[in-house]
């Protein structure tokens, strides 16, 4: 539902179905709409039960990486000698999304009975929200839900905590997340070993995302067959996904649509297409991180795990930028470049090192002052930070400079001819 | 000793290493270094410099070798052009902020960025027009300067001081290219083992105070030594430019020290250079100590040590070698003995992430191979005795207060102006640690050699062979009697 918009026919109302109606935020109003039947069927599974219905119906996470739930789920030690965490990531940081904010913002319920289920299903006992730093209606929403449902009984001996977040974007990267949980500085960790093994204080960990949980109680109540039939496209990708849509269109916002529903739908019927009088340019249809698709591309984008990838990007976390034949792609790739050379940790010599360098060379063809070598330079600093790094910020930072010259180097080569008047650029 | 290897090929040389071994300490046992700068033995993986990646066959990217371990059949390649031009992007990536000051740099000549950006580096840079990065030098604690400009971020003294002094005064700071080594705003890199971060830093970011432009590093030499500020007995390097010492530096020995030693023990060395030696040896003519060469000094300690009988006393130096120590009691093995040494004690500082490691309160480095020897500690009744011996030998210790109606003699470095020992009949001039070979036994017993440095000065001699020439002239003239 695209809030603060009415729901669109062709949206497939699951996770939004209650965006907008406060009264579904409090415990009561939630029970009354069915909350928290899932969980009390999910209590009387066995964990494993639970797990392979998550498996069966195909949910794959929605964080960004889509990796099946179920699958992570049951990569959790067999037999249980040590404790168990769960980890719910609620840092929504990258660009240009907000689907969880508003789960967590009109459903908190949603997701607390979403992590009730997996931490019974994982044989957590302790789980720990973190949520964003920035989220401070999110956060009150959340502290007051969970009281409610600890009033409530609802988690039983599980023990909840909210975590708040310190507002640094790698943060939501999950084992930085986990340090920053900690009490150390949001680094993210080298892996092997991954979370199932040796996670949140060096104990087997699951993390998922917001928008991941907030579906589970829907699979249980529903049925696994359910959740898999919501599919128009490729049967890998299943159920529905919030897209955050922003920028150039004329209703931005949430909407939840099936998996495998087309882009181009999305943009010009449910968001109302480009401002009168402009065109489609470019869209980045899964946060800041992915390549950036041309209008062409856009256009034939089915929304679905494989489908974006057919298309030369990644579904991500579904949160889709648009841009306009007004937009200048050589200024918005700057100041993603820029984001993620603020963003750094640090720790990787070519994410640290190469965000900024490539930052610099971008602030440089913006003020008209960019070397004729300076495209291929790019590329080559990009290439040498994909895939070399701890985590994937560095990749990140090259995906929109890669995507970016190979799409619209016309654009880069009008600044670097002085067909452009320069702009002067202030960090 | 494991039952089972690990078989795997590093640039086509078959290795076999324990399970659990890392790919960059196989690759070592291959012949191969594969450059890094934040990996290092004694510290926990942080896999963050991304210098040291290789191919694995089979794995679907580049893998870092030092966070990869072993399996049976691998096979990893260093010299292949994907991990070339990484490596390549690393350093073209260090190098960029950092300020290329070698001329005046410490580290210069003993830097790991000097040595991989020559070895694999490239000669020029792409970074052109642009500023450096620029932070002031900080001053870290008593023998710690941090010259931010320089650093790679590595992050060794950060986790050197979480993990193994387990004193986490340092952090990273500040994110991005921004990021520099911090320390706690209230805190001072003031531990007893903190000297170690200026070992640990791969470039001339962490410097010594003491050590600042004292030397180019290819000025140096090194010479294996064990240093004598503690009982521990930990391996070091003596760095002399010339004939001084100028640097103490751990020297790697996993039974005793690992790659550590503590600030004291790295301070230690300026009176090895001092230049008040006695250098000539001394015999009392006319009431006044003269001058002399060796045969006349040799003949005047025969003639006392044989025209004597009795009581001998030994009052030694726990810092003198096993082989002065057992020469020393050989030579007066014809009379009734007693030796003993004192030991100047002082705080004891434990680095608390390597088992058995301490700055001993102990301060000497030989206190066990002069017990071993029949040494004793009661260096009060030794003084006592000496009183009335026939003969007292004093080695090394030329501030004991010892009296005698005896004959005196005095084996050692140095005479102060009003040194009791200023009464001796025959004075022998000899080496320090760092002019002579020799051993000694740690705490632990473990015995362990260390290995002259530099040249004595004048006429000294090590105090193990001057005493062992006197031991065979005894035992020469009494095998004629």
């Amino acid at each position: 539902m695209g809030f603060p918009h009415k729901s669109h026919p062709k949206e497939t109302v699951v996770l939004s179905q209650y965006f907008g109606d406060a009264d579904a935020r409090t415990y009561k109003g939630w029970t009354k709409r069915g909350g928290y039947e899932a969980l009390t069927q999910a209590l009387k599974m066995e964990p494993n039960a639970v797990t392979d219905v998550v498996k069966e119906s195909g949910l794959r996470g929605r964080g960004g990486a889509g990796f099946p739930t179920g699958l992570k789920w049951s990569f959790m030690p067999k037999e249980k000698k040590r404790a168990h965490y769960l980890c719910v990531n609620a840092d929504e940081s990258e660009p240009g999304t907000f689907k969880d904010r508003e789960i967590m913002r009109w459903t908190p319920h949603a997701l607390l009975e979403g992590t009730a289920i997996a931490a019974h299903a994982i044989r957590a006992e302790v789980a720990y929200i973190y949520i964003r730093g920035e989220f401070t209606e999110p956060w009150t929403i959340m502290s007051r839900a969970l009281e409610d449902a600890n009033a409530a009984g609802v988690f039983g001996s599980i023990k909840v905590h909210l975590h708040r977040g310190a507002g640094a974007y790698i943060c939501g990267e999950e084992t930085a997340l986990m340090n920053s949980i900690e009490g150390k500085r949001g680094n993210p960790r080298i892996k092997p070993p991954f979370p199932a093994a040796a996670g949140l204080f060096g104990l087997p960990t699951t993390i998922n995302n917001v928008e991941t949980l907030a579906a589970v109680p829907h699979i249980l109540k529903r049925g696994a067959a359910w959740y898999k039939g919501l599919c128009l496209s490729n049967p890998k990708s299943t159920g529905t996904k919030l897209f955050s849509v922003c920028g150039h269109v004329q209703r931005p916002g949430n909407y939840e649509v099936t998996m495998g529903f087309p882009l181009k739908d999305l943009l010009y019927d449910m968001c109302g297409g480009p401002p009168a009088g402009r065109t489609l340019k470019a869209c980045i249809p899964g946060g800041s991180s992915v390549p950036i698709l041309t209008r062409e591309e856009t256009e034939a984008c089915l929304l679905d795990y494989e489908g974006v990838v057919a298309s030369g990007s990644m579904l991500g976390s579904g949160g889709v930028i648009v841009f306009d034949d007004s937009a200048d792609m050589v200024y918005q790739i700057m100041r993603l470049a820029r984001f993620y050379a603020h963003e750094s940790c640090a720790q990787c010599t070519q994410c640290r090192e190469g965000t900024a360098w490539t930052t610099k060379i971008m602030e440089r063809i913006l003020a008209g002052q960019g070397k004729p070598k300076d495209l291929d330079l790019l590329l080559d600093l990009s290439e040498n930070m994909t895939g070399k790094t701890i985590c994937v910020l560095s990749d990140s930072c090259a995906a929109p400079i890669v995507s970016g010259i190979k799409k619209f180097r016309g654009e880069f080569e009008a600044y670097l001819a002085g067909k452009k008047q320069p702009v002067m650029v202030h960090a | 000793m494991p039952d089972q290897l690990i078989n795997l090929t590093i640039d086509g040389t078959p290795v076999s290493v324990p399970p659990g071994t890392l790919v960059i300490e196989a690759a070592k046992q291959a012949g191969v270094l594969v450059p890094h700068y934040c990996y290092h033995p004694g510290l926990p993986v942080a896999g963050v410099c991304r210098m040291c990646l290789v191919e694995i066959e089979k794995a679907p990217k580049l893998q870092i070798a030092c966070a990869t371990t072993v399996t049976e059949g691998m096979v990893v390649k260093t010299q292949t052009a994907p991990a070339k031009d990484a490596r390549q992007g690393v350093l073209e990536f260090l190098l960029i902020n950092h300020p290329l000051d070698c001329p005046i740099c410490d580290q210069a000549g003993e830097c790991e960025l000097q040595d991989f950006v020559f070895q694999e580096g490239q000669s020029g840079t792409r970074y052109a027009e642009f500023a450096k990065r620029f932070n002031p030098v900080e001053d870290f604690g008593p023998d710690v300067l941090y010259v931010p400009n320089r650093c790679i971020l590595c992050t060794r003294c950060v986790r050197y001081m979480e993990d193994v002094a387990k004193e986490p005064v340092l952090n990273v700071s500040e994110r991005g290219d921004r990021a520099f080594i911090g320390i706690h705003p209230e805190a001072r890199l003031d531990h007893p083992w903190a000297g170690n971060v200026v070992d640990l830093c791969p470039v001339g970011s962490l410097l010594s105070k003491d050590f600042l432009h004292k030397a180019r590093a290819w000025e140096l030499d090194k010479t294996a030594s064990i240093c004598t500020g503690c009982s521990q007995g930990c391996s070091i390097s003596l760095d002399t430019r010339d004939e001084v010492v100028v640097r103490v530096r751990p020297r790697p020995n996993l039974e005793v020290n690992k790659y550590f030693i503590c600030d004291h023990g790295r301070m230690h060395y300026r009176w090895m250079n001092r230049g008040d030696r006695v250098e000539a040896p001394l015999v009392r003519r006319d009431g006044e100590l003269k001058a002399t060469d060796w045969d006349e000094a040799f003949a005047k300690v025969l003639s006392i040590v044989r025209g004597a009988s009795g009581k001998a006393v030994a009052l030694v130096s726990p810092g003198a070698s096993n082989e002065a120590l057992a020469a020393a009691k050989r030579l007066l093995s014809g009379f009734q003995w007693t030796g003993a040494f004192q030991v100047v004690m002082g705080e004891e500082a434990p680095l608390p992430g390597v088992p058995n490691l301490a700055l001993r309160a102990e301060r000497a480095p030989n206190a066990k191979g002069a017990e071993n020897l029949g040494y004793t500690r009661d260096y009060a009744g030794a003084l006592e005795a000496a009183k009335s011996a026939a003969v007292v030998l004093v080695l090394d210790d030329s501030d004991c207060a010892v009296q005698t109606n005896g004959a005196l003699i005095y084996v050692g470095t140095v005479l102060g102006a009003e040194a009791p020992c200023r009464s001796a009949e025959v004075v022998l001039p000899v080496t320090n640690v760092a002019e002579e070979e020799g051993t000694f036994t740690n705490r632990d017993g473990r015995e362990q050699r260390y290995f002259q440095a530099k040249p004595a000065p004048g006429m000294a001699q090590p105090a193990a062979w001057i005493l062992d020439q006197l031991v065979k002239a005894m035992g020469h003239a009494e095998a004629r009697r």
